[in-house]
């Protein structure tokens, strides 16, 4: 592979700038028996809090138009049995690793960020946008002050450069993101899922237990588009554009749109190698449109 | 990719598609298929009726976009196949009951050939069917004997306390039948379940088909989907799990 993609997010190189996005990939392992994981950029491991979750009883999954709504819960081992148990073997792979951290408050936040500081990855992903958890997760991104709060005391603590995950059900997203470099944070990725709701007409209910679930995949692509436009726009440290990215053509918008990075997630379940198509389409209209570097297109809608 | 050999319409919303795939499945794993680009977004987890090892046979039921699509597949289509996946039944010896339950029929026929071959097992067929009996001939041809329930309960037809092991695969309240007149003949660890649940990434890595055991929680897809009836039922609480393949 040639440097074209080569491209330098908050003082990582990513060989590329594809990463699997969290909760898609487990901790990378069950992807690597189907495609050498090597070849991407980085991967995002699946959110983790600071203490094991079993996450959400009932529907987990729910099929829309163009879409997939969530609610898995965050199911994690926790913080420890990660580093103990997963993070090892991900060292032993060639691919930037971002750990991805969620919490139920400012001090579990903390806590998780302080278990991670001496373990041994590329970057710190702070998710405040997660919105399958009945308590904290997404209610930490809605509110930019809330947002501020515990980016600010996160980043007191934590050693590792730290990407913001923002929630698109944020009031002002773009205040959001302003107000986590203002705390220092090293970049953001947006965005989480949207939240949504399907409800069961036979039995009268809605299908998840928790009634509203986590909107993704092609259907949500323009909105995230937008916002991550809107983002880079305003923010000087740079962002991972999500949302609904399913071939190159997407990701090159992403890109043109400001994205540094993109993560790639519900498409992943449409075949789990389908990332290194993303990248090779991307090298190849580079490459046709003589374009040198990645980095020459970025932002430049 | 996988090339249709044939593709049977059945009673009951019910077909039975065959395909080239050289392949080395064990009775109670699955595939999933994908005969469409990107949308519906999710393949679809099928498990498998049968096996050569060189062609692959699924008996499937219409019960939504994915599914339709299945149906209409012709000799000579193409699908992207992913598998074989999950776990698989052991090899089991002695007196054996397999039990059906509508879509759940399926694996039993490969799981009957695959006890018979051993010469070590007599095989006694349970299936149950909401509608209409489907394949009745081909369940024979694998057993030792055949029992058909239609719009009843096929859990009343099935004596647990004379086999030595149950294997089952249907609607989870069966299962749990099962499970429970099992565990009333004091013989809990008898039962072999395969379980359903909806799927995304099918490998092990999403997390959507988590599965709550005695041992904590289990990947239908990885870990299962053959579980022991016992990890699964003995902690089992019905309303907050209940599992279902509406709309696939």
């Amino acid at each position: 592979m040639s440097d074209i993609l080569k491209t330098e997010f908050a003082g990582a190189i990513f060989k590329n700038p594809v990463v699997l996005a969290s909760g898609t990939c487990g901790f990378g392992a069950e992807f690597n028996e189907s495609f050498d994981i090597s070849l991407l950029g980085g991967i995002c491991a699946k959110g983790l809090t600071l203490l094991p979750r079993e996450g959400n009883r009932g529907i987990r999954a729910w099929e829309t138009a163009s879409g997939l709504l969530n609610s898995v819960g965050l199911e994690n081992p926790g913080v420890e049995a990660f580093v103990r148990n997963e993070l090892a073997w991900l060292r032993t792979v060639d691919v930037n690793v971002i750990v991805n951290l969620g919490g139920h408050s400012v001090d579990d936040y903390v806590r998780g960020a302080e278990a991670l500081n001496s373990a041994d990855f590329d970057l710190l992903e702070l998710n405040i946008s997660c919105p399958n958890v009945k308590e904290g997760g997404m209610n930490f991104g809605v509110k930019t002050e809330v947002a501020r709060k515990v980016v600010r005391e996160v980043r007191s603590v934590c050693r590792h450069p730290m990407v913001v995950k923002l929630s698109p059900n944020a009031e002002d997203v773009v205040s959001v993101a302003v107000a986590c470099e203002d705390e220092g944070a090293d970049g953001v990725s947006l965005v989480n899922t949207f939240l949504g709701m399907a409800i069961d007409i036979d039995a009268r209910k809605p299908v998840f237990n928790n009634v509203y679930a986590g909107l993704s995949g092609p259907a949500i692509k323009p909105v995230a588009l937008r916002m991550v436009h809107q983002a880079a726009k305003a923010l000087s440290i740079p962002v991972m554009g999500i949302g609904g990215i399913t071939t190159w053509k997407d990701a090159l918008e992403f890109i043109m749109a400001g994205a540094s990075v993109i993560q790639v997630g519900t498409a992943n379940f449409i075949r789990p190698s389908i990332a290194l198509d993303i990248i090779k389409g991307m090298e190849t209209w580079l490459g046709n449109n003589g374009v040198r570097r990645v980095a020459d297109i970025r932002g430049i809608v | 990719m996988a090339k249709v050999i044939s593709n049977k319409e059945l009673e009951g919303a019910f077909f039975l598609l065959k395909v080239e795939f050289e392949n080395d499945a064990r009775p109670g794993q699955f595939f999933m298929l994908r005969a469409w680009d990107k949308y519906p977004l999710l393949s679809r987890p099928i498990s498998v009726f049968d096996s050569d090892g060189a062609t692959l046979a699924f008996l499937c039921r219409k019960v939504g976009v994915g599914t339709e699509i299945l149906a209409r597949l012709r000799e000579g289509d193409e699908l992207s196949l992913i598998g074989p996946l999950g776990s698989s039944f052991p090899d089991f010896e002695g007196k054996l009951a397999l039990v059906g339950g509508g879509a759940g029929v399926a694996p039993m026929y490969f799981a009957a050939k695959h006890c018979k071959r051993s010469g070590k097992a007599s095989v006694d067929i349970f299936l149950g069917f909401s509608e209409q009996a489907i394949l009745e001939d081909s369940f024979v041809a694998v057993s030792d004997s055949l029992v058909v329930d239609v719009g009843g309960f096929i859990t009343d037809k099935v004596d647990v306390s004379v086999y030595d092991r149950i294997l089952a695969c249907g609607p989870e309240i069966m299962m749990k039948t099962l499970y429970e007149k099992c565990l009333a003949a004091d013989k809990s660890d008898a039962l072999w379940v395969s379980m359903e649940s909806r799927m995304a990434c099918g490998i092990g890595a999403c997390l959507v088909c988590s599965c709550p055991t005695a041992e904590g929680n289990k990947k239908i897809c990885k870990d299962g989907p053959v579980l022991p009836g016992e990890l699964v039922f003995s902690r089992r609480d019905m309303e907050a799990n209940a599992f279902d393949a509406r709309g696939c």
